[in-house]
């Protein structure tokens, strides 16, 4: 028998919406997250301040389909838009070795977004520079790196939204009253408990992966506290840096969405009482060692900016490159065009690129072919790039800290450096 | 999203009516396939509705048109393209029958519908029921009731009309 459950509830304005008063596009789209409102048991809809749409890589005709369709109705964005990678470089033709149904497909999805009214970000970092959520709004983003961003850097709310319920949100400014827009749902339930580790590892940036995959594997998809972890969200971007490593491989490793940094991030939490992990130095180099299959020293390429490199990024990245030495193996940047110019306007490109690396926009290393396909073995400093890439690309990886990375970029094989570890 | 899911059958009731919650309304009939974990429809599923999934136990099965049995969804927010991509070619599953609500799911089920006139249907059964349906041929009727949610009721295919 059913257990009975409350009715979805709809406001009049949501109703009209539903029943073509504001277009067929929105009525499709209130379509959508009505369906998914009710099979979550949602008893109402919230209003969403802004959107992250993840739909507009190219996964199959279908997408398309929906995209055009949208476009065909008269479809436009509710609330303020922006757009995560798409499966095409525009700024740099040929960097992806897209098939006919990959450049055609990839083009068309991309234009019909835009056709909706999103911002062209192509980013799966937008909170870095100009989409930045107020502590306590409700949003709908999708992407997993940057749904638990949103929700535990900057304390916005948002659940797990994907493919079509994204965009149908962004056009009707709705979301259902449910999962982590609720303070129920966004408690934490569990604590790790980090002090064991050694100030010094902190400053070795793998350590930050390492700590994410770590998160990933011990909370699953639930809510986890941290405590014992250094950093300031005022430091000029290198915590949060730390924590874009943390809640990307997190996500990828275990499908968290929330997460709290306990004196570091915004939301106050509780932790008496949560059932604690310990989290010392020798948890996170074994980490570190599941995101590393590669077993010898041999380099093809050096992947960096999964998720999207940062201004601070590139600063760090400026500071390690020696302009005299050029990168002995092919070396690529991923970022966004707003990260790119700001980074551009700061100086910070020039030194790079004259150390050799390649500079990719609005897609990601790790989702269309831009590696050579001989690269047998790659490097990262992303443990999102290290968690996906044997299986997306084929190629073994080896995970190592920024500096670990041109230093190794420049000799040509892989150089670490054990020591903090230890 | 977390709710009370349906409470579980008690024993010995015949299969002839298994009712559930409907997640996506429609009425479908098929063989059942139990799978013995979930799969991941984005790169677990192929284009053709097999499971591809390397550590899959039933890599090489076919969805394509069966009463689909599995405990929930499983991965990458993509799945929901992949449902409503296996809609369009003819390779979806006939129905999905989950131990908890899978939005993900619905979503790829709720496109294909507006995009290519197919429902679906995805019902949410009691944990403890998902093992007393099948083998073999089942009839699945998921309601749309308005605003609340709908039942949904599997039954065995009466045996004329098996095939």
């Amino acid at each position: 028998m059913v257990t009975g459950t409350s009715p979805l509830v709809l406001t009049p304005d949501e109703q009209a919406m539903l029943d073509g008063g504001s277009g067929r596009a929105v009525a499709l789209a209130m379509r959508l997250v009505v369906g998914v409102a009710r099979a979550g048991g949602a008893t109402r809809l919230l209003p969403a301040e802004s959107a992250h749409v993840d739909g507009c890589i190219y996964h199959g005709r279908a997408a398309l389909d929906l995209a055009e369709r949208l476009v065909e109705l008269g479809g436009r964005v509710a609330i303020r838009t922006t757009l995560n990678v798409g499966s095409l470089d525009l700024l740099h033709p040929g960097m992806v070795r897209a098939d006919a149904e990959l450049a055609d497909g990839g083009r068309r999805l991309m234009d019909a977004y835009l056709a909706l009214g999103c911002e062209q970000t192509w980013s799966c970092a937008p909170y870095q520079i100009s989409h930045r959520p107020a502590q306590g709004t409700h949003v709908a983003w999708a992407e997993s790196n940057a749904i638990a961003f949103v929700n535990s850097v900057l304390g916005a709310r948002t659940d797990r939204y994907g493919d079509f319920l994204d965009i149908a949100a962004a056009l009707t400014g709705r979301v259902p009253a449910a999962g982590l827009h609720l303070d129920s749902e966004r408690r934490p339930v569990l604590l790790l408990d980090c002090s064991a580790v050694p100030a010094e590892l902190w400053e070795h940036d793998a350590a930050w992966a390492a700590l994410g995959a770590v998160l990933g594997e011990v909370a699953g998809t639930r809510v986890a506290a941290l405590t014992g972890v250094p950093g300031s969200l005022d430091d000029g971007g290198t915590t949060e840096d730390r924590l874009k490593a943390v809640a990307a491989t997190a996500a990828s490793a275990g499908g968290v969405a929330l997460f709290h940094v306990v004196g570091v991030t915004p939301e106050e939490v509780s932790v008496d009482g949560l059932p604690a992990h310990r989290v010392g130095p020798a948890d996170l180099r074994a980490a570190r060692d599941r995101l590393t299959t590669s077993l010898d020293d041999r380099l093809d390429a050096v992947s960096l900016g999964t998720p999207h490199f940062s201004v601070s990024e590139f600063a760090a990245l400026a500071r390690e490159v020696d302009e005299e030495v050029r990168f002995a193996v092919p070396v690529y940047v991923s970022t966004s065009r707003a990260v790119l110019a700001e980074a551009t306007r700061l100086g910070h490109l020039a030194p790079i690129e004259r150390a050799g690396a390649r500079i990719v926009t609005d897609t990601c290393t790790y989702v269309t072919p831009v590696l050579d396909p001989a690269a047998h073995s790659v490097m990262t400093s992303s443990g999102k790039w290290a968690w996906y890439a044997p299986a997306n690309l084929g190629v073994d990886v080896v995970l190592g800290s920024l500096a670990e990375c041109v230093a190794s970029a420049r000799a040509g094989r892989v150089v670490r450096d054990e020591s903090p570890w230890s | 999203m977390s709710r009370p899911g349906p409470e579980p059958h008690p024993p010995g009731l015949h299969l002839s009516g298994i009712h559930g919650r409907t997640l996506h309304p429609g009425r479908a009939a098929g063989q059942v396939l139990r799978l013995s974990e979930p799969v991941s429809f984005w790169g677990g599923v192929g284009e053709d509705g097999r499971i591809v999934d390397v550590h899959h136990p039933q890599r090489g099965a076919s969805l394509a048109g069966q009463v689909v049995v599995m405990d929930g969804g499983r991965g990458s927010s993509s799945s929901a393209t992949i449902v409503a991509e296996l809609v369009r070619v003819g390779a979806a599953p006939a129905a999905l029958v989950l131990g908890e609500c899978d939005s993900i799911l619905v979503v790829g089920a709720l496109v294909g519908a507006e995009l290519y006139d197919v429902q679906m249907p995805i019902i949410e059964l009691a944990p403890a029921d998902l093992d007393r349906i099948g083998p073999g041929r089942v009839e699945v009727e998921a309601d749309n009731a308005g605003a609340g949610t709908g039942l949904a009721t599997i039954r065995a295919t009466p045996p004329e009309q098996a095939s």
